[in-house]
């Protein structure tokens, strides 16, 4: 053996107590780094703030407490009051709901349509690949938002009509990332092996594929979502999704924008600042994992 | 690929699209619930020979094939149906917005492209605070929604110190310029943002590349280096970008213009969607389709000025 | 005696961040005669290339150069941003390894070589372009007219390195830093490629630093070799090749497969703690 046997050994034990086991957690908090933490503490301050509503928020939002109407902050009120004086900060916590939970069930359904499509379309090729690559160029023809006004022209302004609308438009854009990857990942080494064992090629897909386009279809789906979050919002606003009086941040722009020219801007600025606020965190966090999801390959 | 070989296929993809997105888009309007007469008659019905001549006037009793062949007959020959609420031409109704919507989405994209590449440029030629003020920046434009921008501007510009008009159209000219301002500024302001953040990052991209060494090994000054290897080479993601951001204009300029009462087709579209006018539903999104796949085809066209190594037609 | 064209003199480069110095050249030096070729060889790592970017000035930022180096009795370290710029164009002229990477791929081939001549020394576009053909056609490119329209995509390694090979001449420079330029080639490119620097060289009398892996190319073309380990130069002369005498470089020369001999596994260069040692005594002596 020659002399650096021992001091290499010794490094790579030292490399491996390095790299080894900081923690889940502590990897995710490196890879955020400190604008990425304080992005999560906002958005996770929204999200607590939406899914404890009933239990925390000081009045019941849809309770119109006339003689507080158009008021600005005071100690009954924290935030103030709408025009019908019903309380802001219920709203803005009961709205957050509406606002989190929308678009997530648009990225949860666009996301597994998208993934379904696209391994079906990467591990078949062939007419399969083109059938589905056709479909997803038709689908990135219409602009994603137009999908959700389509649906709500047809069934009726509605939450459920509008989520299930946009998802429709968000499928191309995760089936086209998923299915690059998916295409890359096919042709490793490690798949054939899996193949030259006798799995399937649908096992191979769920067993192998789908766990190292993981990171990508995570990234892929945090930064959208900060794009849903938008664009329910904007269907909102224009009345065609959520209805009054059920608090949604958008309508809460929207309705703050008519007490805006009598003169009291307080609901839009709260909900607007709101919107923006979870938006930027989102985008954010989506920013700090796509750039760790392309570093990693 | 030649010119009109390219032009011919994107024409294909083009009517093939139209087919597809029309079927689907008349299909699911012929599925909506609800019939388009209670619109037309009113809550209280009608007599039974209104009923008669209003059916025989849309042709609601023919079966659903029927129906979308006649109805994609009269497309091509330019008829476009007629409005159930406002009782007109559909293609009038349109012809008398599209001008606004056009005007809207060509002086944002004029915004997006100075105030996004210069910024970009700054941030990544000039560096340091500036660098941090306009990546934060950019960070904030992109989270802000049009229409929460359109609520701020209005109650800044337009309520607050009257400089602007909060809604309408404009008369014409600089009157128009006049109106169309705030309007323009809210619709480019996510996407400038974004746009600015791609330039930085081409920049810095391109800055770091091998034929920029050679450029500099060679003596050329820095300007000229800045010009011709970096910005020129930044430009392809930057056009790439570009054109995408124009083509998601078209679907912003429907929440512009309803949050700034203008009237242009997005605004429209809200309302025929409101009011189950199908006609127009149906006719204001394929123009909108078709828009879109315009903007796109140019784009690819484009790339082959700005991209030697890219041929027309090529999937990349 | 007429001066060197080029004196390193006790060159040392590191790299400088917050937490730490890195050194990577320990004081190297070497002297180029007009119309002479030193091979430059020695591991990966072992800062040949670096050697020729310190030169040249262009280290990255955070890099901290010290030493001497000397262009026809002129101070390079010493230079303003003007006479910089003047010696990377006219003085002298780098050939890089992939020409691939190293030619931007939006401009014409013509573009890319009459660019310096046009736009900094004043030529007219005509003139830079008949001299370009005429320079295509000495590295043995042929129909030069029609390549000058062409885009780098559209030619093969070996011919797009031989556009770089003209594009160095054409600025006409007294010495020409070559850093590996056939590495990134085929075998057959290789040797067309290297046999255009050699004839070109001995043409114009020009002085060359070849960069390479390979022994016999650099022992072929060059009057001198230089062995570089480790950031310094710890052999250099004629007889390298046939005689070394450092430890290292014995170990280098026998790590050649032979023509002659079948070996079952070719030999391998160890981290050898004795010359690790020697560099280190040296170092601090």
């Amino acid at each position: 053996m020659n002399a650096n046997a021992a001091p290499r050994t010794t490094q790579i034990a030292l490399a491996k107590a390095r790299t080894q086991d900081p923690g889940a957690f502590t990897l995710l908090l490196r890879k955020l780094g400190p604008l990425g933490i304080a992005a999560s503490i906002v958005l996770i301050v929204f999200v607590l703030a939406a899914a404890l509503a009933p239990w925390i928020a000081p009045y019941d939002p849809d309770f119109p407490d006339l003689l507080s109407a158009l008021s600005g902050p005071s100690a009954q009120h924290l935030l103030g009051a709408d025009a019908l004086g019903r309380d802001l900060l219920s709203r803005l916590m009961w709205g957050a709901r509406i606002t989190l939970l929308g678009p997530a069930l648009v990225i949860l359904i666009a996301t597994v349509v998208g993934v379904v499509l696209a391994l079906l379309a990467a591990w078949n090729r062939g007419i399969v690949d083109t059938v589905i690559s056709w479909i997803l160029d038709v689908l990135f023809a219409v602009p994603g938002i137009l999908f959700g006004l389509i649906a709500v022209a047809i069934f009726g302004p509605n939450l459920m009509t509008v989520v299930v609308g946009l998802s429709i438009g968000y499928i191309p854009y995760v089936a086209r990332v998923v299915r690059g990857a998916a295409l890359r990942e096919r042709n490793m080494p490690y798949v054939q092996a899996a193949w030259l064992q006798g799995q399937s090629g649908f096992g191979i897909s769920l067993r192998q594929i789908l766990p190292n386009v993981q990171p990508i279809v995570t990234a892929q789906a945090v930064s959208s979502l900060g794009f849903a979050v938008v664009d329910l919002a904007a269907v909102s606003f224009l009345g065609l999704g959520v209805q009054p009086p059920t608090a949604d941040l958008g309508l809460m722009v929207k309705s703050g924008f008519d007490s805006m020219l009598r003169g009291q801007a307080g609901e839009a600025i709260t909900a607007g600042l709101a919107i923006v606020l979870i938006v930027w965190s989102i985008t954010v966090i989506g920013d700090r994992l796509t750039s760790n999801a392309r570093s990693i390959r | 690929m030649s010119v009109p070989a390219f032009l011919l296929r994107r024409a294909g993809g083009l009517l093939l699209v139209l087919f597809v997105t029309s079927f689907i888009v008349f299909g699911l309007m012929y599925l909506a619930p609800g019939s388009p007469l209670s619109f037309v008659l009113g809550p209280r019905g009608g007599t039974p020979e209104q009923i008669a001549a209003v059916t025989a006037q849309y042709h609601l009793n023919d079966p659903f094939i029927v129906r979308y062949f006649a109805w994609l007959g009269d497309l091509f020959q330019g008829n476009l149906g007629d409005s159930i609420v406002y009782r007109q031409p559909v293609g009038d109704l349109i012809a008398g917005r599209v001008g606004t919507t056009v005007a809207l989405i060509a002086f944002a994209t004029v915004i997006i492209a100075i105030v996004g590449i210069g910024l970009g440029l700054i941030a990544s030629l000039k560096g340091g605070w500036l660098d941090t003020v306009i990546t934060t920046l950019s960070t904030l434009g992109l989270a802000t929604p049009t229409f929460v921008i359109g609520v701020a501007l209005i109650s800044l510009f337009a309520v607050g110190t009257g400089w602007f008009p909060t809604n309408g159209s404009g008369g014409g000219g600089f009157d128009s310029i006049w109106h169309l301002t705030l309007p323009a500024i809210a619709l480019a302001v996510a996407s400038a943002a974004y746009l600015a953040r791609i330039t930085r990052a081409s920049v810095l991209e391109e800055e770091g590349r091998e034929h920029v060494q050679t450029a500099v090994a060679r003596g050329l000054r820095s300007p000229l280096i800045i010009r011709r290897h970096v910005l020129r080479n930044a430009l392809i993601p930057i056009t790439t970008v570009m054109g995408l951001t124009i083509a998601t204009l078209i679907a912003g300029a429907v929440v512009v213009e309803s949050v700034f009462a203008l009237d242009g087709l997005g605004s429209l579209l809200v309302r025929a969607i409101l009011q189950r006018d199908f006609a127009v539903v149906q006719a204001v999104v394929l123009v909108l389709v078709v828009a879109f796949v315009v903007i796109n085809a140019i784009v690819d066209f484009l790339y082959t000025l700005i991209d030697p190594r890219i041929q027309l037609g090529s999937k990349q | 005696m007429s001066q060197p064209l080029l004196e390193v003199d006790d060159l040392r480069a590191s790299l400088v961040t917050k937490y730490r110095r890195l050194d990577l050249l320990n004081g190297v030096s070497f002297t180029l005669d007009r119309g002479e070729a030193i091979g430059l060889v020695g591991e990966s790592g072992s800062g040949k290339s670096l050697t020729t970017r310190a030169i040249m000035r262009m280290l990255a930022k955070g890099f901290r150069t010290e030493g001497d180096i000397r262009f026809d009795g002129e101070s390079v370290l010493g230079m303003n941003r003007e006479r910089l710029r003047r010696f990377r164009g006219t003085d002298v002229g780098i050939i890089f390894q992939d020409p691939r990477a190293h030619v931007n791929p939006v401009h014409s081939v013509g573009d890319f070589l009459t660019e310096a001549l046009v736009r900094e020394r004043g030529v007219s576009r005509e003139d830079a372009e008949r001299r370009a053909v005429q320079l295509l056609d000495e590295v043995g490119v042929r129909h030069a007219e029609r390549r000058l329209k062409q885009y780098p995509h559209e030619l093969s390694g070996g011919l797009l390195q031989r556009v770089m090979i003209a594009s160095v001449l054409l600025a006409e420079p007294q010495l020409i830093l070559a850093d590996e330029p056939t590495t990134a080639l085929d075998v057959t490119a290789q040797s067309d490629v290297m046999a255009i620097i050699e004839e070109q060289r001995r043409a114009r009398g020009l002085s060359l630093l070849f960069i390479t892996h390979d022994l016999e190319l650099a022992n072929a073309c060059c009057d001198r070799l230089a062995v570089m380990y480790a950031g310094e130069i710890v052999e250099q002369g004629a007889h390298v090749y046939d005689a070394p005498t450092h430890p290292y470089t014995k170990e280098l020369m026998g790590a050649r497969p032979s023509i002659d001999e079948r070996l079952d596994r070719l030999p391998v260069l160890e981290y050898n703690l004795e010359i690790h040692e020697e560099l280190k005594a040296r170092a601090q002596a």
